[in-house]
């Protein structure tokens, strides 16, 4: 974390404590993603999966003082939302659009 | 660096590890609980907060950092907290109608006891209705049971 | 007016979403978002088949309040639960009836039941009289439909009267599971 806008010590050591933590939870929900051992388990992992992600961009957002992951986390919230909904749909009725 | 400055920056630094402590305890509870219905409720909850306190974090800081106020964090936030129990909603019930219709996969070690509990509770909570029976106090008695 | 202007709040959350997206208050991104609040809502008026009237708009605030409130107290609570021993997690299904009727009511208070931390909304029984809803520590079923009568539904109830235009899309008599849910994908998004 060398050329970053964000100033002092405590805020850079706090993203590096954060973004380990994230990442552990990626890990953890991949975890859960691989092992199953339901459809309905995969399911939710892959949403908290899609929630981690836009954790890890909002922290990136702060770390790169940048506004643009602002628009990337959105389009992850949004794809992560209608794709759960749609895994759902699917797994109820075995078909999404009707 | 001013008073304000470190202020801010400590302010920044305790919301960021809220944050990201609650997304790490959400997926904690992922992996630790025992049965899908108990997992549920974490990354659902605690990793909502999580990313709302997060998002916090992150207008707090390029109001702070950038000229103007920055707030359209909150829109993420607010689709978080609208979309999370929705999906949720939706994944019980994916779950449920495919325990009810015995589709899923044989289920692990620890949730045997348990599935069979809950299956002879949503199937038997029709039934119940029919007879005047109180579902609940169907309810309540086939889980313990089904965990001894 | 009515037909100029259909659904009023639907056209300002409109224009404060746009607002937050551009992130910007100038006047053109108000006029634009102006524009654009004032010709969806327009443009989509068949879509939106319920209309609530809010009676106690005040009253609906307060229980925004109660709910951010109970959000972060319940959850450093689960998340104890979390970490702890497994063995003080003692789930349950809850059958709660419903004293709400409406669309719009009935996701809200499944919506809140949700959000906040240790029960979950799991299904609507096919005629919406009761909510299944699981809870992390079911131990005493009574007082869980209780307190979410208490602190949700009863505000709810005095807040809210849903005036049905029309019949929903999936009314209550086409697939019955299903018609409850046609009032989520009205939320703003």
């Amino acid at each position: 974390m060398a050329d970053t806008a964000s100033t002092g010590i405590i805020l850079n050591s706090a993203l590096a404590i954060a973004f380990l933590l994230v990442s552990i939870a990626l890990l953890l929900s991949l975890w859960r993603l691989i092992r199953g051992p339901e459809k309905p388990d995969r399911m939710l992992a892959l949403d908290t999966l899609y929630v981690n992600s836009v954790a890890l961009l909002v922290l990136l957002g702060i770390l790169l003082a940048s506004n643009l992951y602002f628009e990337a986390a959105l389009l992850i919230a949004l794809f992560g939302f209608v794709g759960t909904v749609a895994l759902a749909k699917f797994l109820t009725r075995g078909d999404i659009i009707e | 660096m001013s008073i304000l400055n470190i202020l801010m920056e400590i302010l920044i630094a305790v919301l960021i590890l809220i944050g990201a402590g609650f997304t790490f305890l959400g997926s904690v509870g992922l992996v630790r609980l025992r049965d899908f219905y108990e997992r549920l409720h974490t990354p659902t909850k605690a990793t909502t907060l999580g990313v709302g306190s997060l998002l916090i974090a992150s207008a707090v800081f390029f109001s702070w950092q950038e000229p103007g106020w920055s707030f359209h964090e909150v829109l993420v936030a607010v689709f978080l907290f609208i979309t999370a129990p929705v999906s949720a909603h939706l994944m019980a019930k994916a779950a449920l109608h495919l325990r009810e219709h015995g589709e899923t996969s044989l289920p692990t070690e620890t949730t045997l006891a348990k599935h069979d509990g809950e299956a002879a509770i949503s199937l038997g909570a029709e039934q119940a209705r029919q007879n005047g029976l109180s579902a609940r106090a169907q309810g309540e008695g086939a889980i313990p049971e089904a965990r001894r | 007016m009515k037909q100029l202007l259909p659904h009023p709040i639907l056209t300002l959350m409109l224009l404060g979403l746009w607002l937050l997206l551009v992130n910007s208050v100038s006047p053109g991104q108000i006029l634009l978002g102006a524009v654009l609040a004032w010709s969806i809502p327009l443009y989509t008026a068949r879509f939106w088949t319920a209309q609530i009237k809010v009676r106690r708009p005040f009253l609906l605030l307060r229980l925004a309040g109660t709910i951010l409130y109970d959000i972060l107290v319940a959850n450093v609570a689960v998340a104890i639960l979390i970490v702890g021993p497994r063995e003080r997690i003692r789930p349950a299904f809850i059958r709660m009836p419903l004293r709400l009727q409406g669309n719009v009511g009935v996701s809200l208070l499944a919506n809140i039941i949700t959000l906040t931390p240790g029960t979950l909304s799991a299904s609507l029984s096919p005629d919406r009289s009761e909510l299944i809803i699981h809870a992390l520590q079911g131990d005493d079923p009574d007082a869980i439909i209780d307190d979410i009568r208490k602190r949700y539904e009863q505000p709810l109830l005095d807040a809210l009267e849903q005036l049905e235009l029309k019949r929903g899309v999936l009314g209550a008599d086409a697939e019955p599971p299903h018609g409850a849910e046609s009032a989520e994908p009205s939320k703003p998004q």
